[in-house]
């Protein structure tokens, strides 16, 4: 057998050809798209690019046009306080849900069904819901107001100093129950020996919780923590939808930027430059955990 | 008797608080009013409300005329019920020029929508079966690139694809947003059937391989009856992905071609004329309807492919 395919092969090139030829579309994708997009991108990142991408350099001009756009400050702003509350916000409400939802209780499936189903929707069908339930002359503020608080003030979309959490609460609505899912599998991993013993030692539900399952649960909140992450560095239609950036730039996030200067004000280095910085972003994100999930052992 | 049994269990999954061992014949049956119980359920109701007010008030507000609308609140259901604004959103809501509602955006999501998912399946299960069963040197390589290639932003590469589509003269057709479609669907639809193919027991791959079987052969005739259910998942996955997509919808099509979504975003957000929220919302709701629908039909599949798909974020 050995023998055979040590001598009797004409070339190391054909071996496996049949599977070679099919992966051709993968490798083509990995190799072109992904690798040599990325690189692309970064390279002309560095050029004085406008209408069309052309090579000349100019080294970090654009960068610093870049950091010195209000309207890029606003972005990454927004960015941060979007990602940062909902992330945290996810992961808090996520934990709890699921916490109630192991509970060995009735209607799971119904409840689980109720909870996800807005992960099924686009990103423009949830910003138009919530701009519609946040709109101040007929939703929750003019209700609240009807029902006798008259000075209440909720308006959100028209008001740039609060916009972003008019964002963040339909993106919650939207993200949550994935999150809610990932968690109760995370919870039903859990050895039921644990809870006895916790039971056995007389120790209260929630310090089981926060000092037992949720330091075991360790990986699945760090798997759910960049999946979210990197989730937040795209957000683009949720905002297009419901704000439009508005008002104002209030609510600008840096993929519209990108899209923006790429698309429509004509100004591609500009639109490299945003989308490097956007690809740092999530690269600062990515590689300490890739580090930690593979670094040592060998992937496969 | 297996009815005091269950809810025996249920009432020890929780009674941490009490010092308490439980006797060899039980704890007395719980009641079903126990404050626990009103708590968590409590709870659970709230919840559940938030999550279904903004289907409730899309529904409402769709089925409601304009001037009840004006003097009403959002929350409150329709006095009179009307259909109109569903037909108007479907058949004669303007976008710019058009007036021919969003039934044109449906038609076009549709087209861009059935060869998107077969292609995009196609490529990705022959490539997760080559990768789980005829591995070669640097095939890991090329997979490793594909998988992280996921985490980078969409904007990163969207420029050197239009110019990829350019060249190839397929810019701005529906050819070409199958393909875009094809690509960024391919890192999670492969990593998906690579798992499920390697999770297969290898003697069957092997009693193949002795009776004689190539390549594809093995593909038709043994892997692919097998994944069937993982090929509902992928399908799952890659409906709603598609019907739900705006942002290579917007850059990939031109405007007579754009997908539902794009369309149903010009309706509500253009600035000209007077807002009709009612046919706002029913727009909305037709656009939704299809994501939905697959999501309630599907149920527990839904799930998992979303467990698998979580990557896309």
């Amino acid at each position: 057998m050995t023998l055979r395919s040590s001598a009797g092969r004409p070339s190391q090139l054909f071996r496996n050809l049949n599977s070679k030829v099919a992966l051709i579309p993968m490798m083509l994708v990995a190799l072109v798209v992904f690798l040599g997009g990325t690189i692309w991108t970064v390279v002309y990142s560095f050029t004085r690019s406008g209408l069309l991408p052309r090579l000349s350099f100019v080294g970090l001009d654009q960068y610093e046009r870049l950091w010195a756009a209000p309207r890029w400050i606003i972005s990454i702003q927004n960015l941060a306080i979007y990602g940062i509350l909902s992330l945290i916000f996810s992961l808090v409400i996520g934990f709890v849900l699921a916490a109630l939802m192991d509970q060995k209780i009735r209607f799971e499936n119904t409840f689980r069904t109720i909870f996800l189903y807005p992960f099924a929707l686009s990103f423009i069908v949830t910003g138009l819901v919530w701009q519609w339930i946040l709109n101040p002359e007929f939703g929750v503020q003019s209700i609240v107001r009807s029902l006798g608080w008259s000075t209440f003030e909720f308006d959100p979309l028209y008001n740039s100093d609060i916009v972003i959490y008019g964002i963040l609460i339909a993106g919650l609505w939207q993200g949550t129950g994935l999150v809610m899912c990932l968690m109760l599998a995370g919870l039903r991993g859990i050895d039921e020996d644990i809870w006895k013993a916790s039971r056995v030692d007389g120790i209260p539900m929630w310090k089981t919780y926060v000092l037992i399952i949720i330091p075991m649960m360790r990986p699945v909140f760090i798997t759910t923590l960049v999946l979210i992450a990197s989730g937040i560095v795209k957000v683009y239609d949720l905002v297009v939808a419901q704000t439009s950036g508005g008002p104002g730039i209030a609510s600008e996030v840096p993929a519209k930027y990108v899209y923006d200067y790429m698309f429509q004000a004509q100004n591609l280095g500009q639109g490299f430059a945003a989308s490097t910085m956007m690809l740092l972003t999530v690269a600062i994100i990515i590689i300490p955990w890739a580090y930690l999930e593979f670094g040592g052992k060998k992937r496969g | 008797m297996a009815n005091i049994s269950t809810l025996n269990s249920t009432a020890a999954g929780f009674d941490a608080v009490s010092p308490q061992v439980a006797g060899p014949s039980g704890r007395k049956p719980r009641k079903v009013l126990s404050r626990r119980n009103i708590i968590l359920y409590g709870l659970l109701i709230v919840a559940a409300l938030y999550y279904l007010l903004p289907l409730y008030v899309m529904i409402v507000t769709s089925m409601k005329g304009m001037p009840e609308i004006r003097m009403g609140n959002i929350f409150s259901p329709p006095l009179e019920i009307t259909f109109e604004p569903w037909a108007k959103a479907w058949a004669s809501a303007c976008t710019g020029l058009n007036c021919d509602g969003l039934s044109r955006g449906f038609w076009n999501s549709v087209r861009i929508l059935v060869p998107s998912v077969l292609v995009s399946i196609a490529v990705a299960s022959v490539s997760g079966y080559a990768l789980a069963n005829w591995r070669f040197k640097g095939s890991e390589l090329f997979f490793s690139i594909l998988i992280v290639g996921a985490f980078i932003p969409y904007q990163v590469m969207i420029y050197p694809i239009v110019i990829i589509l350019r060249e190839l003269g397929i810019y701005g057709t529906l050819t070409g947003l199958v393909i875009v479609h094809t690509i960024f669907g391919m890192p999670i639809l492969t990593l998906l059937f690579r798992n499920y193919f390697t999770s297969l027991p290898e003697e069957l791959f092997k009693a193949a391989r002795i009776d004689g079987a190539g390549f594809w052969q093995i593909y038709f005739r043994i892997m692919l009856p097998m994944a069937l259910p993982i090929f509902v998942v992928a399908m799952i996955l890659q409906v709603t992905g598609i019907w739900n997509d705006f942002l290579f919808g917007v850059v990939f099509t031109r405007p007579d071609s754009y997908p539902m979504t794009v369309q149903l975003n010009n309706i509500v957000n253009s600035v000209q004329g007077v807002k009709e929220y009612n046919v706002n919302m029913a727009a909305t709701l037709l656009t939704g309807a299809v994501p939905l629908i697959v999501y309630f039909v599907s149920g527990r599949l839904f799930v998992r492919g979303i467990a698998a798909g979580a990557v896309k974020g």
